[in-house]
């Protein structure tokens, strides 16, 4: 394959000195070869996304039937413009918001570095988080042998039997985007919160944060006053 | 004592085996690599602690844009084995009175990438090779509570595969009023399991920190 072999010619002409077989350099197509193969396995390797499962509730048709939920372990996340988060416990009854002028409960802001909204959620959650973390940790040192799938159904049983940690809502306002609605989703995952759903968000808790964020009822560009 | 005589020729590594074993790697790579599509609105995903990889087959996936546009693509996997593109394409033509030929149909199944534009635009896209002209037409698909071109594309994908899952890429500069869009005209459509793509990121807690605090 390196040497290409010329055949001598014979007869005729006068006797020339006897050629080396020409040797063909391939330094050039191995460095080739070796850009396109490192190309290809960097390609490869990096070009598949993750993904992250959500299930959402199905719409009701009668908003009567709404599942009721526990006040007190009610966690109230609401996705505020300029990657603010802001939480808020419990409820708010309907004679409080629809009073006039309405009575609603103060936000509290925070934001999502890991001493935000993280430390308010394992707060909330350390039993759970606790028991999950301390779950895991048996398996990867091998004191508990269980399969990786079934390690994940034992996470979720863990989670299903749960019934200390916080029901979190979470809401986004209009000036939110996308990134936010995934971080949280996925602080959800990091927290290991065994009860979360993403709900639409109600008028009196827009007002709630255009009250907080300084923003004028109304306006969706998002300028302060 | 014996004279040692050295070759005189200047030493030549023989490069055969590695030219012959570095072919043999290019050709698999060629192979089994999917390349990845050239998207119409570029997007950066978010990150997230996610492990999980993108199914190869039976998706479709919602891009959105961070200038607000929605596209859609659909049966764009190695697991092209059921063709439904001209299939969903027919439908949509009855149902918006244009008639597809043969020849846009084969073209739009051949369309590597995603597709963000009113189906009356269609055959004009379809027509053209130019990029620059393809990529003009690409005005994100209309969702108007008028005009819902979305929620029939996401009517007749479901029709023609009922296994198709929904997979939504967006932005994170895409606004939320998009997203919300989006995912309840899925949710009218009772789908309700969607995959967020996004990067991996790796984050570690630290529990005993927190209970200190």
């Amino acid at each position: 394959m390196a040497e290409i072999i010329v055949e001598e010619k014979g007869k005729g002409g006068r006797k020339k000195p006897k050629k080396l077989a020409p040797h063909i350099d391939m330094t050039p197509m191995v460095d080739l070869m070796c850009l396109l193969i490192t190309f290809f396995m960097l390609t490869t390797a990096f070009s598949k996304a993750k993904i992250m499962e959500i299930v959402l509730p199905e719409k009701l048709q009668n908003p009567q039937e709404a599942p009721k939920i526990v006040a007190s372990r009610t966690v109230n996340i609401i996705l505020g413009p300029e990657n603010k988060v802001y939480t808020y416990p419990g409820t708010v009854k309907p004679e409080e918001y629809s009073a006039v002028p309405p009575i609603l409960p103060p936000l509290r802001e925070t934001d999502f570095s890991a001493t935000g909204i993280r430390q308010l959620l394992l707060e909330r959650n350390r039993t759970l988080a606790k028991r999950i973390q301390d779950f895991t940790n048996d398996v990867l040192s091998g004191k508990i042998a269980i399969s990786q799938d079934s390690m994940q159904g034992a996470i979720r049983k863990l989670k299903s039997d749960d019934d200390t940690g916080p029901i979190v809502l979470i809401k986004a306002y209009k000036l939110a985007n996308y990134g936010n609605f995934v971080d949280i989703l996925d602080e959800m995952n990091i927290c290991g919160i065994a009860r979360y759903t993403f709900v639409d968000i109600a008028w009196y808790e827009e007002r709630m944060v255009e009250r907080e964020a300084g923003i004028t009822p109304g306006t969706t560009t998002g300028s302060t006053n | 004592m014996p004279k040692i005589k050295l070759p005189t020729k200047s030493p030549r590594i023989d490069m055969t085996p590695m030219v012959d074993t570095f072919a043999v790697v290019l050709t698999f790579l060629m192979l089994t690599t999917t390349m990845r599509q050239p998207e119409p609105a570029t997007v950066e995903t978010p990150f997230s602690i996610s492990e999980k990889p993108t199914p190869d087959f039976n998706t479709m996936t919602f891009l959105l844009s961070p200038d607000d546009k929605i596209f859609i693509n659909f049966d764009n996997g190695p697991d092209t084995a059921y063709k439904f593109r001209p299939k969903v394409l027919t439908a949509m033509g009855n149902r918006y009175g244009i008639e597809f030929t043969e020849e846009e149909l084969r073209e739009f199944e051949k369309y590597p990438s995603s597709i963000g534009l009113p189906i009356q635009k269609m055959k004009e896209f379809l027509g053209t090779r130019e990029n620059t002209v393809r990529n003009a037409l690409q005005t994100g698909i209309p969702v108007d509570s008028t005009d819902n071109q979305l929620a029939m594309w996401i009517l007749y994908i479901r029709q023609e595969n009922p296994n198709v899952q929904a997979s939504i890429k967006g932005d994170t500069k895409t606004g939320f009023p998009i997203v919300k869009k989006t995912l309840d005209i899925l949710q009218e459509r009772n789908v309700h399991r969607f995959n967020l793509v996004t990067s991996l990121e790796a984050t570690k807690i630290n529990l005993d920190e927190i209970q200190q605090q």
